[in-house]
């Protein structure tokens, strides 16, 4: 028989998903557990194993395109249906469209009953999840007057959207909400010249949009949610990194020889970071209304720019690893953000983040916190300086700015300025011998 | 249908009144009317309908018979063949088990066995329902029993001036009818009955009342019952719509259809047990019908099944729906 395969939900709170790279085609057959369709999501590129062997027998979402959990994607003909039906594939070169209804007329009329108009359709258990609680009068009145039903705010029970419902949003036009948000990017800009106004500056070439993928709108809701809701404050210490420099200098060659991993000051820092988290733990918990949730594991996200966006996958348990495990752990990130292959569990989980920033010379900056977490803090460029010591002689050495930015409602300056004199003391401490 | 208005021209009668009324002026204005079934004539039936009419048009038109009921019926049945319009009485629908085979299998398929020679102009009368203390044996609902079979017509009218319309509809009728009247209404429910000759079409429902956000069906007493609680949700600004069913079959599809089809929603009260009850048949004819329409599941609020109505008030009580489990019901309905 035909399944359908629906969006999958890749993390808890993703809601929708962009179908980044069909891996098979229309007619391909699929083996149970075989990957079929490449999924990308809130910053994770995910392969979507098929739940069953058979043939791919339609693709209802274009690449490129985005839809919601749950919304079908793909119809796949188990391989039992076709055994059932053996004259069936040699027919199909002949005349391709006509036994698919002698077949299966049922299911291939249906569909399009229901997939018309809405779009999102009623074909299959993932619409039921997607359409929750719609009615059939609410599915008709919906088609009838092109409206998506999940852009409705329901009254029913349960925030159920009710026939009436769908009857207001059609008397506030034809998909309304959707030509709203339409609306508000452009409209500031056509609406702050008015023709015949005063300004001399008469006509300014039009911009152009850069459509939001998905990546980009949820870093940006991310990003607004935690500046919104927690009150960052910030703080910079100046580290000492020259002895820790000349340990990892001497060890990259052969920790990359031997490792395939190259070898940067990431992982000492890191470790430092988590030493410095187990002796100020409040900086490894996160505000809640209940109270302030202290983290017991230690997991360090690390933030990697790539062109397109910021991701930041998670080292779990850091606190548990070796400068070399620490290494290992975020090459391996590394690398798998450059190939787009993070999953979602590499990017779960998080409770403290580290952002490398130094890699373009930046000097210091105010990172916004992850949110849920109480802080994050970054490295800059390491810059060799002439500094004064303590015997007042002057000396180059090499020095690296540490930026903290810490979720003020967890903690106060006073836990985070001694976090920060803490890591600085063990990043001073580290080097220049010791083993990985 | 036209219930009071022309003033001088009608009496308000209970439903055991207009029974009588109207047979009694079937049997004065058509002498092919005979009466007949148990305790009918010299005691005048149990509720008095037919009281003193034996004395009027004597036994021969109102025949006193033993206790047995597919007797009667298989009687009638032979009567209404030959040209007699009999109207025959079981003294309770509870009993009227033995004359099954003389009602589904004789009386229903006459017109059919016979390729239209035969017809069988049969009306059965029998007081049926619960809520009167009347235990296992004088409460039950056998209209689905019946409901089942082609060729036999249903009507179970709740009003006064709809039985006297309905009953001379059914005796009219060149088919059997099986003329249900609800023991409870018979004194309880008073009305304006309009006088002289009218008839009601079989097979056509009523709005009691109008409403926009749910449609009810029933009949028998639960009409008055489901219409009191309409009314009090009505003060509540909920607006439900009160369809008395009167003919049970035929069906008035087109009446339940485009209510539905304006209120989105149906509740289908009956004092019958759900299982297979009225509210089965028309759940699945909305269903088939009007199912892009419906913006909630449609529900029954019926009887359990347990195999009779006890006669102990609390398992009486738990039996019946009342008003108020009706009003709630209704509420769950517009408000989902």
């Amino acid at each position: 028989m035909a399944t359908t395969i629906t969006m999958p939900q890749l993390g808890e709170t993703v809601t929708e998903g962009t179908v980044a790279q069909w891996l098979k085609k229309v007619g391909d057959s699929v083996d149970k557990y075989e990957a079929f369709v490449e999924v990308s999501t809130d910053k994770v590129n995910a392969e979507v194993p098929s739940p069953v062997t058979g043939t791919i027998r339609e693709v209802l979402v274009k690449e490129g395109e985005t839809v919601a959990t749950g919304t079908p994607i793909a119809v796949i003909d188990e391989v039992g249906a076709a055994t059932s039906a053996p004259s069936a594939p040699p027919q199909a070169s002949h005349a391709p469209a006509a036994p698919a209804a002698a077949v299966a007329p049922a299911p291939a009329q249906a569909a399009p009953a229901f997939t018309n108009g809405a779009g999102s359709g009623a074909t299959a258990n993932g619409a039921e999840a997607v359409l929750r609680g719609a009615s059939p009068a609410v599915r008709r009145l919906a088609r009838e007057h092109h409206i998506d039903i999940r852009t409705i705010k329901g009254t029913g029970s349960n925030g159920r959207v009710t026939a009436d419902d769908v009857l207001a949003a059609s008397r506030m036009g034809p998909s309304a909400a959707v030509g709203q948000a339409i609306a508000s990017s452009p409209a500031p800009a056509a609406a702050s010249a008015p023709p015949g106004g005063t300004s001399t500056y008469g006509n300014p070439i039009p911009g152009t949009i850069v459509p939001l993928n998905q990546a980009r709108r949820i870093i940006a809701e991310r990003m607004v949610e935690s500046k919104h809701t927690a009150p960052h404050a910030w703080s910079m210490v100046e580290i000492d990194v020259t002895n820790v420099w000349k340990w990892r200098t001497r060890e990259k060659d052969r920790f990359e020889r031997e490792t395939g991993y190259k070898l940067t000051l990431l992982p000492f820092f890191i470790r430092a970071v988590v030493e410095s988290l187990a002796a100020f733990p409040l900086m490894n918990a996160k505000f809640t209304p209940e109270g302030l949730y202290v983290n017991k594991d230690v997991n360090v996200g690390i933030a990697i720019g790539l062109a397109t966006n910021l991701v930041v996958p998670v080292i779990k348990r850091a606190d548990q690893m070796s400068i070399k495990g620490l290494a290992i752990a975020g090459g391996e990130l590394i690398d798998k953000a450059r190939r787009g292959k993070l999953g979602v569990d590499d990017l779960a989980g998080g409770t403290f983040t580290v952002n490398n920033n130094g890699a373009n010379g930046s000097w210091a900056s105010a990172p916004i916190i992850n949110g849920g977490q109480a802080g994050i803090v970054t490295m800059e460029t390491v810059v060799k300086k002439p500094v004064v010591r303590d015997d007042d002689s002057i000396a180059i050495r090499s020095m690296m700015n540490s930026c903290l930015s810490l979720d003020h409602r967890v903690v106060d300056g006073y836990v985070a300025s001694g976090f920060l004199a803490d890591l600085k003391k063990r990043l001073e401490k580290m080097g220049p011998e010791g083993s990985l | 249908m036209a219930v009071s208005s022309s003033s001088a021209t009608s009496t308000v009668m209970n439903n055991v009144e207009a029974v009588r009324a109207t047979l009694y002026e079937a049997m004065k204005t058509d002498d092919r009317t005979v009466i007949l079934g148990e305790d009918v004539g010299a005691r005048g039936n149990v509720f008095l309908i037919t009281k003193d009419f034996i004395n009027e048009f004597g036994p021969e038109r109102v025949i006193d018979t033993p206790i047995a009921e597919a007797s009667i019926v298989g009687i009638a049945v032979g009567m209404a063949m030959e040209g007699l319009r009999p109207v025959a009485e079981i003294q309770f629908a509870d009993f009227i088990y033995p004359a099954f085979n003389q009602i589904v299998g004789e009386a229903a398929k006459t017109r059919y066995r016979s390729n239209g020679e035969y017809t069988c102009p049969l009306v059965i009368r029998t007081p049926y329902g619960g809520g009167v203390r009347g235990a296992l044996s004088h409460s039950v609902s056998i209209e689905a029993l019946f409901y089942h079979v082609p060729g036999l017509k249903i009507v179970a009218p709740a009003f006064p001036a709809d039985v006297k319309g309905l009953l001379n509809a059914s005796i009219d009728d060149p088919d059997p009818v099986l003329f249900l009247e609800h023991k409870k209404t018979y004194r309880l429910i008073k009305g304006e009955v309009p006088d002289g000759h009218y008839t009601i079409p079989l097979g056509k429902a009523n709005i009691l009342k109008e409403g926009t956000q749910l449609s009810v069906v029933s009949y028998g007493l639960y009409v008055h019952w489901a219409l009191e609680a309409a009314q009090k949700l009505q003060e509540e600004g909920l607006s439900v719509e009160v369809i008395d069913l009167r003919s049970i079959r035929p069906m008035d599809k087109g009446t339940i259809l485009r209510s539905v089809e304006k209120t989105r929603k149906l509740l289908i009260v009956h004092e019958d047990n759900k299982f297979g009850g009225i509210g089965a048949e028309i759940s699945a004819m909305v269903a088939e019908e009007a199912l892009f329409h419906l913006d909630a599941p449609i529900r029954r609020l019926a009887a359990p099944d347990v195999p009779a109505m006890g006669y102990a008030l609390p398992l009486e009580e738990e039996y019946m729906s009342s008003p108020g489990e009706m009003a709630e019901a209704m509420r769950e309905l517009v408000k989902f």
